[in-house]
């Protein structure tokens, strides 16, 4: 069965944005306190101490022989703990990116008026094992030019700004 | 005639107050590899995964995408069940039966530590029509449930509190648990007042841990392992939500999901025919009023068994051994877990100083917790 214009204005009621604003019909307002504390434990908690240092670090499997970042205590692939700590570069290239025209709650950037489109990027690490990477933001760099394969290093925030925080790092920016 | 399928492989942390040393990975991790190395598997062996994991008490949306790494189970079937432990072990059991495998895993996990609002987090599962907007602690839902009972079935808070000092007590000689403590039945009584009748100590503190079980078919199971435990049957029922209606003297829900699991093992007289059991004891009274839905006593009769001792170690039926969610801690979505794993290693006899003499079968039975009306039984024997 068709459901007709007519039909709407039969069977439906008709609500206006005004009417819930202005309380006229029943409406919950929630706002939930949800907060978590979650235990690093020691891979992460090295990962992130060492971007405070201005470092990444690996871990690597003896069994696959994977560099692995971020860094695990197992290798989840042959289900052995993981080996020892490697320093990886912090240098790498792009796998893929983004040019993205919308912010992280969906609200659309005014590129027309000069807003610099998000470049968005997965980084293979130098170092790390193939396919193996950080993501981040990509600066320093018109938009439209980065490419496949690029070559990008890793910018840094002063020591005294850092907090044990994947954004230690501002961004990756194009090297030769 | 179903196939049978045992627990062959239980694996823990132990479970205590906080795990600042590692994250949810390592402890599941740990958990696993115990117990495929008490079952003698590798992940390459096993079918199918399920874990069990609520997004709300994790703090991710879509938790389950976390939980393949942990469990050796990258790029194999699993899924996840946002319930209790036993709901996931039931899966894992059909699982089996559905032929996806011989072998098959259950997972469960508690980082209740990290969970810095547990309180506003168990309020948001109540209506956010009729029972948020009068802004009521979630231990309001136990103090109403726990006045009724009570009320309705003669029981004391003494005896309540009795339940307490039992098992707070019996976790004292179980390494894994995390709240151990001998205290008398008046420290109980006077202990603050949290939602009259409910006093601070009639509530199970939280701990975290995480809990790993490998499931086998007949064939495999004997093949792999001199214990099989069996799953003789499993049940679970969910009673409906609303608190304006529901039974608030009787856990229908547990007694429908016990009469589920009975009816699968052929059992019909539970008091003769199991020799101890795993209730969940989230709150004191909890424990009273899911043994009589377990039909183990008559309404009214649990409090009066538990006051001679009848259901201590040494007791003619013998509740929480492990020293239960009291004594072990509030697990959340795990506390099923922990209630298998103690059934299993008394009928292993692997239970250390709390181990029963002579037992054949045990249930383990779970609630998810306030505001739920939802429950799990699972029935064990060796």
């Amino acid at each position: 069965m068709e459901i007709t214009k007519k039909m709407v204005e039969k069977t439906a009621t008709k609500l206006t944005a005004e009417e819930i604003l202005e309380g006229k019909v029943l409406s919950v307002k929630w706002e939930p306190k949800l907060k978590y504390a979650w235990d690093n434990g020691p891979a992460i908690g090295r990962y992130l101490a060492e971007l405070k240092n201005g470092k990444i670090i690996a871990k690597k499997c003896d069994k696959c022989h994977r560099i692995m970042i971020p860094p695990r205590m197992f290798c989840e692939l042959c289900w052995v703990p993981s080996g020892e700590w490697v320093y990886v570069k912090d240098t790498g290239i792009v796998n893929t990116w983004i040019i993205g025209h919308v912010d992280w709650k969906a609200k659309r950037l005014d590129i027309k008026g000069g807003v610099r489109p998000i470049t968005l990027s997965i980084i293979e690490i130098d170092g790390a094992s193939k396919g193996m990477g950080i993501l981040h933001h990509l600066g320093e760099v018109d938009p439209w030019k980065i490419h496949r394969g690029m070559k990008v290093k890793a910018v840094w925030k002063p020591p005294e700004e850092r907090t044990g925080s994947i954004t230690d790092i501002k961004y990756f920016k194009p090297v030769k | 005639m179903s196939k049978r399928v045992a627990i062959i492989g239980i694996g823990t942390t132990g479970f205590r107050a906080t795990t600042p040393d590692v994250s949810y990975r390592e402890l599941t991790y740990e958990a696993a590899m115990k117990a495929y190395l008490d079952a003698g598997v590798e992940p390459k062996d096993i079918g199918s995964f399920v874990a069990t994991s609520e997004d709300f008490l994790e703090g991710y949306s879509i938790s389950d995408e976390y939980s393949p790494d942990q469990l050796g189970a990258v790029l194999r079937p699993i899924y996840t069940v946002p319930g209790d432990f036993i709901h996931s072990l039931a899966s894992a059991y059909m699982m089996i039966l559905s032929g996806v495998g011989p072998i098959s895993v259950a997972q469960g996990l508690s980082k209740a530590s990290n969970m810095l609002t547990l309180s506003e987090m168990v309020t948001f599962g109540m209506d956010p029509i009729y029972n948020r907007p009068l802004k009521e602690s979630p231990h309001a839902v136990a103090g109403l449930e726990m006045a009724r009972f009570l009320y309705e079935t003669g029981t004391t808070r003494e005896q309540c509190a009795k339940v307490v000092v039992k098992n707070r007590k019996n976790a004292l000689n179980n390494p894994y648990a995390g709240h151990g403590v001998l205290v008398n039945p008046d420290y109980v009584l006077n202990s603050e007042v949290i939602s009259y009748p409910l006093t601070q100590m009639d509530i199970s503190p939280h701990s975290d841990g995480a809990v790993v079980v490998v499931l086998a078919e007949e064939e495999a199971a004997k093949a792999l392992c001199d214990k099989p435990i069996w799953i003789r049957g499993i049940g679970w029922c969910s009673d409906t939500p609303g608190l304006e209606t529901r039974n608030w003297a009787e856990a229908i829900y547990a007694q429908m999901a016990a009469e589920m699991a009975y009816k699968m093992a052929g059992i019909r007289y539970p008091r003769k025919e199991i020799d101890f059991a795993e209730i969940n004891d989230e709150f004191s009274y909890k424990e009273l009023q899911h043994l009589e839905a377990m039909r183990v006593c008559k309404k009214g009769e649990a409090g009066p068994l538990t006051e001679i001792g009848g259901t201590e170690i040494t007791g003619e039926f013998p509740v929480n051994t492990s020293g239960g969610c009291l004594g072990v801690g509030n697990l959340y979505e795990l506390n099923g877990g922990h209630k298998v794993f103690e059934v299993v290693q008394q009928l292993r006899g692997e239970a250390g100083k709390n181990q029963l003499k002579n037992v054949t079968t045990g249930l383990a039975q779970s609630w998810r917790g306030i505001p739920t009306t939802t429950g799990t039984v699972v029935i064990l024997s060796n």
